[in-house]
């Protein structure tokens, strides 16, 4: 178990507002770890820092053993890819097209697509189970549709380090859960996955790791159970839960659990 | 299973053999066809009379009757026109894939019209006349500072339709200060000479006019070319653009001083053509498959095409040289502008 990505001290903030003080973190290769908390909490800016898109104005990242400021930028753009949140494409491109986008870290100025990319980007489609869009324009796609090609796009680059801000918000539960099962796999073929979620059963369900940010500060970090602890639950998020547990005293809630 | 990895390979190369048939398009080889035959059709066209065959040679003659008018008169004309077109569709295409916005556009922004203020203040008040090099040059930094304060507004946030509304208001005053400029030039041709500055003429345009727009267009439209990977990383936006490795700013500047170089050159030699780079790139970019940087050099091409065109157009309609090659463009840019708006409300 090696640490990916190890924030130490951090704080960043965006023209003198603070927002993130003092995070501690490791993020383990092999690993889906989970980043949650409230709106506002940084999550989205933590990533931002993680991806050397956002300076820290204290303390420093190591990325895979190297500080981030010591990487070159499309080494860098090898190691960490990203899929921000509410990603689209801005213009109707072929979805084999936009999913290419993801090897342009591997490829030199002006030189096509080589062989292993275009096998890159199959592979990457097919994962997110969208082959069947590769010639089909982007706006003649669905939301959903389009949230797994735009994923494909990320996964294209092959990188070792995963970051996906909010995947989840525009799919329907069956992709949903095929999205949190891809980022596992993702995870047992030793890439560490980062990714920020609003949707504590999906969380607590499918990451290994936990990190609960609150108001830019690292409240709690762990396994699941540990870290959404009901009382860290009710401080970060205002919220008390029903757990498995005391499922037996309440009617049962409808959670999507397994793809058919 | 065997099945299922058969057909997962078959699908690859089927993907792969579509990639690569879709990178040379016919429409680019149509596009030089046009452009080289309509360059031979404005080089025919014009008052004097003489046949293909005597302006032909006379290019060649060293003092034939109709050697002034071919290398002198046509000549420029013709190739200025390419030249002209060629600016303005490669500068519509970057600016639109910059902003990721298909409205934008060096006459709609008003890159175009601060070029035109640029090169009247040159003109009309003597600075050209101390170094011809002074009239691209201060054409060239109208444009610039007009492409600055876009840039610096896009970096800011500032969402589409806001860049557009600023880019009308600083269309209009440099429109003004042209206006001013030329009422206070103490040349007295200045006040006739206006309307050509404002909407773009290729008439009495000369080989020095040539010489001195072809250089700046041409290092402009490399620059824009060289922005190309960064514009199609752009599709995916800003921060996913960054995470590929892509140096967002600097594609930005190399955008905005290209722009400016071929913008501002091609108007210190015609003036203010407008709604060339609207249209060009917007018609050409389904056969592209979208792809901002694809577009780039058919742009050119097109916009080569459409002011050609145009500018002959206006020869058969009014012999005379009474209409203006701009008045043509921004008759047909206009309502197309009109219409892509209407577009662009109805799929959002």
């Amino acid at each position: 178990m090696s640490a990916a990505i190890v924030f130490d001290r951090v704080s960043a903030g965006y023209r003198g507002r603070a927002v993130l003080g003092d995070v501690n973190a490791s993020i383990i290769s092999g690993q889906v770890t989970g980043l949650v908390g409230p709106n506002g909490a940084g999550k989205t800016t933590l990533l931002r820092v993680a991806l050397g898109l956002l300076d820290t104005t204290q303390g420093d990242v190591r990325v895979l053993d190297r500080n981030l400021r010591e990487w070159p930028r499309d080494a860098r753009a090898r190691a960490i890819a990203y899929l921000p949140q509410g990603a689209d494409a801005h213009w109707p491109v072929e979805a084999w097209k936009l999913v290419a986008l993801g090897r342009m870290p591997h490829r030199a100025p002006f030189a096509p697509l080589s062989p292993e990319d275009a096998i890159a980007v199959d592979k990457a489609l097919a994962r997110c189970d969208a082959v069947q869009f590769v010639s089909r324009r982007m706006d003649e796609l669905s939301a959903g549709e389009r949230a797994r090609v735009l994923l494909a796009r990320a996964l294209a680059t092959q990188a070792p380090i995963l970051l996906v801000d909010e995947p989840a918000a525009h799919l329907d539960p069956v992709h949903q859960l095929r999205l949190m099962e891809l980022l596992r796999e993702e995870a047992a073929q030793g890439a560490a996955v980062i990714v920020t979620l609003h949707d504590l059963a999906l969380a607590s369900r499918f990451c290994d790791e936990i990190v609960v940010l609150q108001s830019g500060h690292v409240v709690s970090q762990g396994v699941p159970d540990e870290a959404l602890s009901d009382g860290v639950l009710a401080a970060a998020f205002g919220v008390t839960v029903l757990k498995a547990s005391s499922l037996a005293q309440v009617r049962l809630p409808i959670i999507p659990w397994r793809r058919l | 299973m065997d099945g299922a990895l058969q057909q997962d390979k078959d699908r690859r190369f089927a993907s792969r053999i579509v990639s690569r048939f879709s990178h040379a398009s016919p429409i680019t080889l149509v596009l030089v066809a046009l452009a080289f035959a309509l360059a031979a059709i404005s080089f025919l066209i014009g008052p004097a009379h003489f046949g293909p065959r005597a302006l032909f040679f006379g290019l060649f003659a060293p003092h034939d009757a109709a050697t002034i008018v071919a290398r002198e008169i046509r000549l420029p004309r013709a190739l200025l026109a390419l030249v002209v077109g060629a600016a303005l569709g490669a500068s519509g295409a970057a600016l639109q894939g910059l902003f990721r916005n298909p409205l934008a556009d060096p006459g709609v922004t008003g890159v175009t019209s601060s070029a035109g203020f640029g090169a009247v203040v040159a003109m009309y008040f003597g600075f050209a006349a101390v170094n011809p090099l002074v009239l691209p040059a201060s054409a060239i930094a109208g444009a610039l500072a007009t492409s600055t304060i876009l840039y610096f507004l896009s970096r800011s946030g500032a969402e589409r339709t806001a860049l557009i509304l600023a880019g009308a208001a600083i269309a209009s005053l440099a429109t003004a200060m042209t206006a001013l400029a030329m009422s206070l030039a103490p040349n007295p041709y200045a006040i006739s000479e206006m309307v050509r500055w404002m909407m773009g003429s290729l008439k009495d345009c000369t080989l020095a006019d040539l010489a001195l727009a072809t250089p700046p267009v041409a290092l402009g439209i490399v620059l824009l070319l060289a922005s190309a990977r960064s514009l199609d990383a752009l599709t995916l936006g800003e921060e996913a653009a960054q995470s590929l490795g892509v140096d967002v700013h600097a594609a930005r500047r190399r955008v905005v001083v290209g722009v400016a170089l071929a913008t501002g050159a091609a108007t210190a030699a015609a003036g203010a053509v407008s709604f060339v780079g609207l249209v060009v790139p917007h018609l050409l970019r389904p056969f592209y498959g979208y792809e901002p940087a694809r577009l780039i050099w058919p742009s050119a091409l097109g916009g080569a095409v459409l002011v050609s065109a145009a500018d002959i157009a206006v020869r058969l309609i009014a012999p005379d040289g009474q209409l203006l090659v701009g008045v043509m463009t921004a008759m047909i840019g206009a309502p197309f502008f009109i219409w892509l708006i209407l577009r662009i409300r109805r799929e959002s």
